[in-house]
C-alpha cells in the first residue's frame, strides 16, 4: 500500500484500497451548503470522493461563520454565492476532487436532472419541502439518501434505502411549521458536527458496500442535555406509503409544492404552503419572540413581524407575505428562516 | 410516578395515564414524533390506548427541519 494521502483511511480495514476506489469513483450531491452541507462536503473531499455537486441557492452571510465552516469574512463581503464559496475553499483541500457548483434553488425540476447522476444523496438544507421532494426522487431514482437536521443543541438523523427502510413519508405523521428554526431558538456547531458525522459515515459505508454496517436507525441527539436516542422504525414502513410503496410521488407535483406569487406594485412576494403543512400559530409565535431583533405583533387572524428589510405577515390558513422584496429566492429564504 | 425518558428519569403526575397525556405533559404534542415505549414502537394511533405506568422507558425523538 503506497502511502499516499489518503493511507490512514485505507488502514482503516473496512474500506482497504479497495474502498478508497470506490470513493474515487463515486458521485455524490449535497442538497444544502449552509453548515450540514459544508461539513459533509469537507468530509467528503477530503475523504477522496471524486465528484460532489453542491446545490444552494444563497450567499454566505455574517451570521453563518459561527457553525458553516467553509466560510470566511471575505465571503461576506463579497457577498459570494454560497456553492461558490465552497468549491474555492474545497479545491484547495483536494484539488482530485471535481465539484460541480449549484447556485439554484433545489425544485423538482432541478433535481430531476442531478439526483439520477448520484451515487448517495445528503440532505443538507433547512426546510422539509425540499426534503419530501428529495425523498420522492430518491425512491423514484433508486438512490439512497441521509435524512439529517439539527436546530439549538437537537439533531436527527435517518438513512433512506429505496426498497428497503421506511422512508421519510412513511415516518412523518404530519409536516410541522412552528417556527423552530436556527434563525429563532439558534443553533450551536457541535450539534451540527454530530449530524454530519453520522451522515458522512453512513455515505461512506453505502459508497464502499458496507451495507450491512449502516445504522437502519432513527438516531437523535441533545448534545447539551446528554440525551442520545436511537429507534429501530423497520416496522414503521407504511404499506400503503405514497412515495415508497405506491410510487406515486405525491410531492413532485404542482400541487404539493410552494407557490410563490410576486404582488405586482407592492415589493412583495406572497407564498403558500400546501395544505399538507399544519401552521402551529402559538409555537411560531413563541419561536419568533426569542429572537430579539424580530418586532412582533399579533392579532387573532395574522402574525407579522419586520426583521432586516422585511416585514413577514403570515396568516393563520400558513399563507405569508413577504413584504420588502419583489425576488421569489429571497422571499423563499426568509420564509424558511423565519416560519420554517 | 416516575418514568424514563430520553435516558433521564422523570417524576409525572399521577393522573397521566397513557401515552398521548405524557406527549401533551411535555409539550410534543405539536411536534412530529416518534415514540418507542418499553422498546416498542408504537405507530401514533395507539398513543392514546397504550397506558403508562412506574419505571416505563420512553425514547421519543421527534423531527427537525433546520440545517
Ligand atoms: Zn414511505
Amino acid at each position: 500500500m503506497v502511502n499516499n494521502r489518503y493511507h490512514r483511511q485505507m488502514l482503516f480495514e473496512p474500506i482497504g484500497e479497495t474502498g478508497q476506489k470506490r470513493l474515487q469513483e463515486s458521485h455524490v450531491v449535497i442538497v444544502g451548503v449552509g453548515a450540514l452541507g459544508s461539513s459533509s462536503a469537507e468530509m467528503l473531499a477530503r475523504a477522496g470522493v471524486g465528484t460532489l455537486t453542491l446545490i444552494d441557492r444563497d450567499y454566505v452571510e455574517e451570521t453563518n461563520l459561527q457553525r458553516q465552516q467553509l466560510f470566511s469574512e471575505e465571503d461576506v463581503r463579497r457577498q459570494t454565492p454560497k456553492v461558490i464559496a465552497a468549491k474555492k475553499r474545497l479545491e484547495v483541500i483536494n484539488h482530485f476532487t471535481t465539484i460541480h457548483a449549484e447556485v439554484i434553488d433545489a425544485g423538482v425540476d432541478e433535481l430531476e436532472l442531478i439526483v439520477p447522476k448520484a451515487d448517495v444523496v445528503i440532505d443538507a438544507t433547512d426546510n422539509f419541502d425540499t426534503r419530501l421532494i428529495i425523498n420522492d426522487i430518491c425512491q423514484k431514482h433508486q438512490k439512497p439518501w441521509i435524512y439529517g437536521a439539527c436546530v439549538a443543541s437537537y439533531g436527527v438523523t435517518f438513512t433512506v434505502l429505496p426498497e428497503e427502510t421506511p422512508c421519510l413519508q412513511c415516518l412523518m405523521d404530519h409536516i410541522p411549521s412552528d417556527g423552530a428554526t436556527c434563525d429563532t431558538v439558534g443553533i450551536i456547531s457541535p450539534a451540527v458536527q454530530m449530524v454530519v458525522s453520522h451522515q458522512v459515515t453512513e455515505v461512506l459505508k453505502i459508497i464502499t458496500g458496507n451495507l450491512d454496517t449502516l445504522s437502519g436507525k432513527l438516531i437523535a441527539f441533545d448534545i447539551w442535555k446528554n440525551q442520545q436516542m436511537e429507534l429501530k422504525v423497520a416496522s414503521l414502513k407504511d404499506d400503503k406509503c405514497p412515495s415508497c410503496v405506491k410510487k406515486q410521488y405525491p410531492h413532485l407535483t404542482y400541487q404539493s409544492q410552494l407557490k410563490t406569487a410576486v404582488l405586482c406594485g407592492r415589493n412583495t412576494v406572497q407564498i403558500r404552503t400546501s395544505a399538507e403543512k399544519i401552521i402551529h400559530f402559538d409555537e411560531m409565535k413563541q419561536h419568533l419572540e426569542r429572537n430579539k431583533q424580530i418586532k412582533l405583533f399579533t392579532n387573532p387572524y395574522l402574525l407579522s413581524f419586520e426583521v432586516d428589510k422585511y416585514r413577514v405577515v403570515v396568516f393563520r390558513d400558513g399563507r405569508t407575505l413577504i413584504h420588502g422584496t419583489k425576488n421569489v429566492q429571497e422571499a423563499k429564504k426568509v420564509y424558511y428562516q423565519y416560519v420554517g | 410516578m416516575e418514568i424514563t425518558v430520553n435516558g433521564d428519569v422523570l417524576t409525572v403526575k399521577e393522573d397521566i395515564t397513557n401515552i398521548e397525556e405524557l406527549v401533551q405533559e411535555l409539550h410534543l404534542e405539536k411536534k412530529s414524533l416518534i415514540v418507542e415505549h418499553n422498546q416498542t414502537i408504537l405507530k401514533k394511533d395507539k398513543h392514546k390506548e397504550t397506558a403508562i405506568s412506574e419505571g416505563d422507558k420512553l425514547e421519543i425523538v421527534h423531527f427537525v427541519g433546520g440545517g
